[in-house]
């Protein structure tokens, strides 16, 4: 039965190979492949929510040799997200690329770059990951620059390079972990670390270079021009998967595998940085010119707030109160991730339908793309954390544990940077309904738009009414310790 | 689950669900909009109605749903929220049908109705909010859906406007939102109770208490306009008129004045604040505004901008019933909110019927209005006196309890003083746009098309102000029956002190 560990992994990478075999037929094959990767999280999900942890030794080699895949509550949640916003942004693709040309080139890099990060939430060794965070890398770079535009090649190219460095940074950590304890497999690893030089400095690199691919500020000059002009598919799942899957391998790392040996000062370092990305990428996201540009600044911003829970988890006490927190933390994230690909699809049809995404001149957008403004409003609704969202629920949670920790630091930083959100989408919004002429009627039709209204409603709605299930589901016994209802 | 647990989901449903459809109406489908409209209106006014009738038999109604650890979404009816819900849907109603009438060929209508329905929504759901968190969530859904009705015209003054309030009202939620998390952290859910929640509750820092109560009463003072957070207001009265009209009676500025009632009463209970000193800033507060936004209101020519200096000084009285201890108090504080809301909502639709059928938006321009638009002017006339406290209009009631709470609880010397002040102020820029409207002629210079005919008002502009008008003389003359505001006041005030 474990056995369906490989399904998430090896759907995506057969139905590539096929796509380019059969050029002609690469759309079919790539929505078909989405389906079917979806379905297959999805019952992966329903496993473990029923059975706990999965773990499979492909080929019967014991972990440490062999290729172990590990699902349990947080890979698996991370998984079903990612099928999700791919689906969608694959469907929404099939209007973006018209000539027959983009497709083919399009599907089969899609459907890697989706088996990568599958296999990135399912490994269970560091080797591994290290060959799905490179192998993640190059094919996010390769459809970042499937434009083909000057800007677009530039920014990949800068994207490639950076990329390069933090996964070399990441691979020095991996030998020097070998070197210093013989193994690779996180689950032995957890056991065996102690807080001495070696895992310190492994710790270290590996963090490095995570912090660079997940651009945390001061690191994340390269990401504003790199899913700014990436195709507008590629975007959204730029900022909403690639930069979590290191982020997710950086949460895995810290609470973990290195669990003994992250200090609290190293702690609050990530919060304060992220406190600077939170302000630094609001207020850029405030000042841009371009909807896109201010998209990916609001991406800086949003992992800032991530960056947050650092030092409130480590100074939280185990108990009902941490795992909220964990739960806050990893909503926030969905959040992010849907309402995110929603904003650059969103953005996507406007660039298209007007020639243009310059905010100013989006004046008369309400009008001629009625559902795509809406779904802006929506996504915007979940980017300043403003009810019925899930990041509202994750904020609450966010002040709840800075105020119950003393960290009073934070409560400014949350809230300026919430308002500061708010400026953001209410300046598209005040543009996108003034009478003007900027953005003129055309007909769009329903693969474009409503793939990126189904993400926001997810962000919004789902995961404010629904997201009681999984906190139960990610951070077990806190329901139950909890304090009453 | 019983039919109990799902009705104050339905009555919110009832708004929300028609609201949503029509976004997705084509602008052309003016009748089926106007019918879900009304449908929507009418089913929630009868669900309201069984509400009433479970309250009074001190039913439990109840809808609760788990939205993350430790936090529920509640919708709880008690005696203060069907007071309210009561209000904004019977207001609802009324102002729909207006609205209608007012929008008859404007462009956009299917989104300014879809809007108007999401802020009712928004205003029931924090009505019947059970706990901080609710009403947290509900109030700034409020924000949301009002922040488009302010924009709706979309001119540059228009937008202006929208974008302070927008700034005002964020900023305000987000203080409330720190208040109540941190209070939520001391002192754990805050489940309204009448009475009050945290009086009983031990070791608790009355420092940190006074703190957060600074925070929540600044996030909803931001709503209710409360000096110096008023500053939004005048600016959103650009406006279309219902949406002012909703505006000042029902929907934000009474759901942040709603706001301070329950955490005055429902959270820190009365008693306990005014043991911790907390309820003497409030009154000074209050009393100040009341005072300030009378004077402003006199040197206000723009008739709806002296309308919003009065709302200003008006929903003030809420916040000073709430701030001063003794059931009476209560009563007059707690019916305040009834009767401003049906007599400000008549002043509202009266002024946009002199600017829709006549064009005048300004007080020196309403020369013999009256002759002119008889309805429209008697119906003002009777708000106007309301709001100057003259009997047997319901503002009378109001201030009466008013001063005699302040009486019994010995703070005569300055809030009298205030009441009276208050009064004076209201007459003074009230009574003379009657005396233009009835006594003095159409001024010729003005050279409006036939100006001195009486003009035909549309029935679904004319009735909704004349029914308003009507509903706050009653509740004035019949202030003792049975059911009336004043009544189910004295019932909130009861349960208040019982304890």
């Amino acid at each position: 039965m474990n056995n369906l560990l490989t399904l998430p992994v090896m759907i995506p990478l057969g139905f590539s190979l096929l796509a380019l075999l059969w050029p002609r037929r690469a759309t079919p094959v790539g929505i078909l492949a989405l389906l079917a990767t979806l379905l297959a999280s999805a019952w992966l999900t329903w496993r473990v929510s029923g059975n706990g942890p999965m773990l499979l030794a492909l080929g019967g080699w014991e972990p440490g040799l062999g290729i172990a895949l590990y699902a349990d509550a947080l890979s698996s949640t991370l998984l079903l997200m990612s099928s999700v916003v791919a689906l969608a942004a694959g469907i929404y693709s099939t209007g973006y690329f018209r000539a027959p040309g983009d497709r083919a080139r399009f599907w089969p890099l899609w459907l890697l770059m989706m088996t990568a990060l599958h296999a990135l939430f399912l490994s269970g060794d560091l080797f591994n990951l290290y060959v799905t965070l490179e192998l993640l890398g190059l094919s996010a770079v390769a459809l970042a620059a499937l434009g083909g535009k000057r800007k677009a090649v530039e920014a990949a190219l800068r994207y490639l390079i950076l990329g390069l460095l933090g996964s070399l940074l990441f691979l020095a950590g991996v030998t020097l972990t070998y070197a210093g304890y013989g193994t690779l497999d996180l689950m032995k690893l957890r056991d065996l670390l102690a807080p001495e030089p070696v895992a310190w400095i492994a710790l270290a690199l590996m963090i490095s270079g995570l912090l660079l691919k997940t651009a945390l500020f001061p690191l994340h000059f390269w990401l504003p021009p790199a899913h700014a002009n990436a195709p507008a598919p590629v975007s959204a799942v730029l900022s909403a998967l690639v930069v979590k899957a290191a982020f997710y391998l950086l949460l895995r790392f810290w609470l973990e595998i290195f669990e003994d040996v992250v200090t609290a000062f190293a702690a609050w370092l990530l919060g304060i940085l992220g406190a600077m990305a939170v302000l630094w990428g609001s207020w850029r996201a405030l000042r841009a010119v371009r909807l896109k540009l201010l998209a990916a600044y609001s991406t800086v911003a949003q992992l800032g707030y991530l960056f947050l829970f650092f030092p409130l988890l480590a100074a939280l006490p185990a108990g009902a109160a941490r795992d909220t927190a964990l739960g806050a933390l990893i909503l926030m994230a969905l959040t992010h991730a849907f309402a995110k690909s929603a904003l650059f699809l969103a953005t996507g049809v406007i660039q298209q339908k007007a020639g243009h995404d310059r905010i100013e001149d989006l004046g008369g957008a309400a009008r001629a793309l009625p559902v795509t403004v809406f779904t802006l409003a929506l996504a915007g609704v979940a980017l300043i954390g403003l009810p019925p969202s899930g990041a509202f629920l994750a904020k609450w949670q966010l002040f709840s544990a800075a105020i119950a920790t003393g960290q009073w630091l934070w409560v400014p930083v949350i809230a300026t940077g919430s308002l500061l959100a708010a400026a953001y989408v209410f300046r598209i919004l005040g543009y996108a309904f003034a009478p003007a002429e900027g953005v003129t009627y055309r007909i769009a039709d329903g693969r474009e738009e409503l793939p990126a209204l189904i993400l926001a409603i997810l962000a919004t709605l789902l995961l404010g009414f629904g997201s009681v299930q999984l906190w139960e589901f990610v951070t077990p016994g806190a329901l139950a310790a909890g304090e009453a209802p | 689950m019983s039919f109990n647990s799902w009705l104050p989901l339905l009555i919110v449903m009832s708004s929300l669900v028609p609201g949503l459809v029509i976004f997705l109406l084509r602008e052309e489908s003016h009748a089926l909009r106007t019918l879900l409209n009304l449908f929507g209106a009418i089913i929630k006014l009868l669900l309201v109605g069984l509400l009433i009738w479970g309250v009074y038999h001190a039913e439990v109604i109840e809808t609760r749903w788990t939205l993350a650890p430790g936090l529920d979404l509640v919708l709880h009816a008690d005696a203060l929220s069907v007071l309210f819900v009561t209000l904004s849907t019977l207001l609802w109603l009324l102002t729909t049908i207006y609205a209608i009438g007012y929008l008859e060929n404007a462009p956009h209508r299917s989104r300014f109705f879809g809007f108007f329905s999401l802020c009712v929504t928004a205003t029931v759901g924090l009505a019947l909010a059970g706990n901080l968190f609710t009403f947290v969530i509900f109030y700034e859904m409020l924000t949301l859906a009002t922040y488009p009705l302010v924009a709706h015209k979309g001119s540059p003054e228009a937008l202006r406007g929208a974008r302070i309030y927008l700034a005002y009202t964020l900023s305000g939620g987000i203080l409330l939102l720190i208040g109540t998390i941190w209070l939520r952290n001391i002192a754990g859910p805050l489940d309204f109770a009448q009475g009050g929640i945290l009086g009983s509750i031990e070791g608790l820092d009355p420092v940190v208490l006074g703190i957060i109560f600074l925070l929540l009463i600044t996030g909803l003072g931001v709503k209710a306009a409360l000096f110096p957070l008023h500053g939004w207001l005048p600016q959103a009265m650009v406006a279309p008129a219902p949406v002012s009209a909703l505006l000042h009676a029902v929907a934000v500025v009474k759901a942040g004045a709603f706001g301070i009632v329950r955490v005055v009463y429902d959270v820190y209970g009365i008693e306990f604040a005014a043991s911790l000193g907390l309820l003497t800033p409030l009154a000074v507060a209050a009393g100040f505004t009341i005072v300030y936004g009378s004077l402003r209101a006199l040197s206000q020519d723009h008739l709806k901008k002296r309308l919003a200096w009065s709302t200003v000084s008006q929903v003030s009285y809420i916040a000073l019933g709430a701030a001063i201890l003794g059931p009476l108090a209560t009563i007059g504080g707690v019916v305040h909110l009834v009767h401003q809301g049906l007599m400000k909502i008549t002043l509202f639709f009266a002024a946009g019927n002199y600017a829709e059928t006549l064009g005048i938006h300004k007080v020196s321009e309403m020369n013999g209005v009256g002759r002119r638009m008889p309805g429209t002017t008697l119906a003002f006339t009777i708000g106007a006196l309301g709001m100057i406290g003259l009997p047997p209009v319901a503002g009378f009631i109001s201030k009466w309890y008013l001063g005699l709470g302040a009486v019994e609880a010995g703070i005569a010397a300055w809030i009298l003083p205030v009441l009276i002040a208050s009064s004076l102020l209201n007459a003074a820029y009230f009574l003379p746009i009657l005396y233009r409207a009835w006594f003095l002629r159409a001024d010729d210079s003005l050279a409006l098309a036939g100006h001195r005919e009486r003009t035909v008002t549309p029935p679904a502009l004319l009735w909704p102000p004349l029914i308003t008008a009507s509903l706050a003389l009653a509740a004035g003359l019949f202030a003792a029956a049975p059911y009336s505001p004043l009544e189910w006041a004295q019932l909130i005030a009861e349960r208040e002190y019982r304890q």
